[in-house]
């Protein structure tokens, strides 16, 4: 019944809005006008990368005649992805950010939720100073974070191993257990005020009425962040997982730069990683199907749990 | 009695709250603060004394040996930064507010699957697109150069999705059906009328986009080979590379990170409540 109602509206707001603006608003020229300058560059760097991507993973490269005939390039069909699902580095790759993944991604995301909340409630002053503070690493790029942490991680220079040993620790911030949860340290530290910010955004768009009954009713600050707040920005929370479940998959610049002073990071640590080494070596047709793959994980992942979180929380 | 359950609690959870929350704050500043203090240590220091307290104070000539070293290469990455991001930012937000402008004002067939491409496009790992990009460049002969960067920096699907948004909900139809009453043609309308209306938000998908270039740092590794070319994290991340075997250089990758991250900071926090117009509308969704 509204259904129909509001489709019924619709349609007469469009034909209305037609007759009006003579034969349906601006020409199809100039609405091209308007979508090409973003939509050509948008084809050409996005959408074709994407395609020869794709048809480069399905190539071959086939010698004739042993190992130093001519090269000539075939079509090879899922080869290459045979090679990439057999390849133990790519698993190897897969298994670590996974970890990473499942660690970093929900203690960053709930630290960001805390902070949130607490900026989002009377207990605390300074308001202003902590959102700033939690939100200024988002300035420093990914690579300057992981020079700058890698120095409080070195065993010469950081102040942090001085202090931890002079209380009787012998940390080892670059060794063989530790160093991937010295680069997931630094993604948190990156990206915690941003998603913060997000979901402190979200909490600012909360009408106050919302809370008035509850607090009447004797609820803490407390019970009104967790039964009412969560709840409502459930959306915020969501995007702020898909972006890092995106961003983990893309892992490259902090174990980069930390590679450079830990003999504990392999050329091949991340899947990016992996794809770039592969690269290096001139196998573009794997490098490509190790990238498609990795795209296709983002997208299966971050659909999926769109898809899981939304049917849950009846979105 | 219950009356005073309430006050206890607040106290109790005011105090927990706040010494939560300075712990917190000295873990996001502590890597900045040690690196203010590396950058005024001379290169001895470093290793030999405290890294939170400070030394002999050596700033200005650690800024010098920074910036005359291999002929300046430092303040040419530097230049190279901000033309990439700038500029790419700038030509960015053009691009996106006239397409996502498009998209929120006119209605013409296949509207809703050109703007679904472009979230799908949002989603997609800039990451898996430079080794691709890589290649196509060659063909062309654009890798090594500035182009081989600025040209795929231009493109921001989450900028167009921003700016469809944004100009729905602050762009009245009124206003642009009197400005083409009174005869204006689309584009007329969209630079005097629309463009005005909608400034603060393009100031937050040029800020998005700014530190996006700014940041990135695969896609020059992946483009450039020309040291004279490269942005400042790729260049740093070379020196950083090299200080195994050249240990002064560690002095100018201290002195150097902290000179390209102070002038963002500060244009972060000059320019705080656009980022939040702008997380706010992109977790609506």
């Amino acid at each position: 019944m509204t259904d129909i109602a509001t489709r019924a509206t619709r349609v007469v707001a469009t034909t209305g809005g037609r007759s009006r603006h003579n034969g349906g608003g601006p020409r199809a020229g100039t609405i091209a006008a308007f979508l090409l300058p973003f939509f050509l560059p948008f084809v050409l760097f996005y959408l074709v990368p994407i395609a020869y991507a794709v048809w480069q993973s399905f190539l071959v490269v086939r010698r004739t005649g042993g190992q130093y005939g001519t090269s000539y390039t075939a079509f090879g069909g899922f080869e290459q992805y045979v090679q990439v699902f057999q390849n133990t580095e790519f698993w190897s790759s897969i298994g670590r950010i996974g970890l990473f993944g499942i660690v970093q991604v929900p203690v960053m995301l709930f630290v960001a939720l805390i902070i949130a909340l607490l900026l989002d409630t009377p207990l605390l002053k300074l308001k202003g100073f902590f959102r700033i503070t939690a939100f200024m690493p988002y300035a420093v790029p990914g690579v300057i974070a992981a020079i700058m942490w890698s120095f409080l991680y070195s065993p010469q220079l950081s102040p942090l191993v001085d202090l931890l040993k002079a209380i009787g620790l012998q940390p080892d911030f670059l060794g063989p257990g530790a160093v991937l949860w010295s680069a997931a340290n630094v993604s948190t530290w990156l990206w915690t005020g941003y998603n913060m910010l997000i979901m402190f955004s979200a909490l600012q768009a909360i009408p106050q009425e919302l809370y008035e009954a509850a607090k009447l009713d004797g609820a803490s600050n407390w019970a009104i962040a967790w039964r009412i707040k969560v709840p409502i920005i459930a959306p915020s929370i969501i995007l702020t997982t898909v972006f890092s479940i995106i961003g983990t998959l893309q892992l490259y610049a902090e174990p980069a730069v930390l590679r450079q002073i830990s003999s504990n990071i392999s050329s091949t640590f991340t899947p990016n990683m992996l794809a770039y080494a592969v690269a290096s070596g001139n196998n573009y047709q794997q490098a490509a199907a190790i990238s498609v793959v990795i795209a296709v994980i983002t997208f299966v992942l971050s659909f999926g749990f769109m898809r899981l979180t939304s049917k849950r929380a009846g979105l | 009695m219950s009356n005073q359950t309430p006050t206890r609690e607040s106290r109790v959870s005011r105090t927990a709250a706040m010494a939560l929350m300075f712990l917190l704050a000295i873990y996001f500043l502590l890597p900045l603060y040690f690196l203010i203090v590396a950058a005024t240590k001379p290169q001895g220091d470093l290793a030999s004394t405290f890294g939170l307290t400070f030394s002999h104070f050596d700033l200005f000539k650690n800024l010098d040996t920074l910036f005359s070293r291999s002929d300046g290469i430092f303040g040419r990455w530097a230049l190279n930064s901000v033309i990439y991001a700038v500029l790419g930012a700038a030509v960015g937000t053009l691009i996106s507010a006239l397409c996502g402008y498009a998209l929120a004002k006119f209605k013409f067939r296949g509207r809703e699957f050109l703007f679904s491409v472009i979230l799908g496009g949002v989603l997609v790992p800039t990451t898996a697109l430079a080794l691709p990009l890589f290649l196509l460049f060659s063909a062309t002969g654009i890798v090594n150069t500035y182009l081989a960067v600025f040209l795929p920096s231009i493109v921001s699907p989450f900028g167009v999705y921003l700016a469809r948004i944004f100009t729905a909900a602050a762009v009245p139809e009124e206003i642009l059906e009197s400005a083409r009453l009174d005869g204006a043609g689309e584009f007329r309308t969209f630079f005097s009328v629309a463009l005005k209306l909608l400034t603060p938000s393009l100031v937050t998908i040029f800020l998005f986009q700014f530190v996006g270039i700014w940041n990135n740092f695969f896609l020059p590794m992946v483009m450039l080979q020309k040291e004279s070319l490269f942005p400042i994290t790729l260049g740093l991340y070379q020196w950083n590379g090299q200080t195994a075997r050249a240990p002064l250089l560690q002095e100018s990758v201290i002195t150097g990170s902290l000179v390209s991250i102070v002038p963002v900071i500060i244009l972060f926090i000059l320019l705080q409540r656009f980022w939040r117009t702008g997380l706010a509308s992109g977790s609506i969704k």
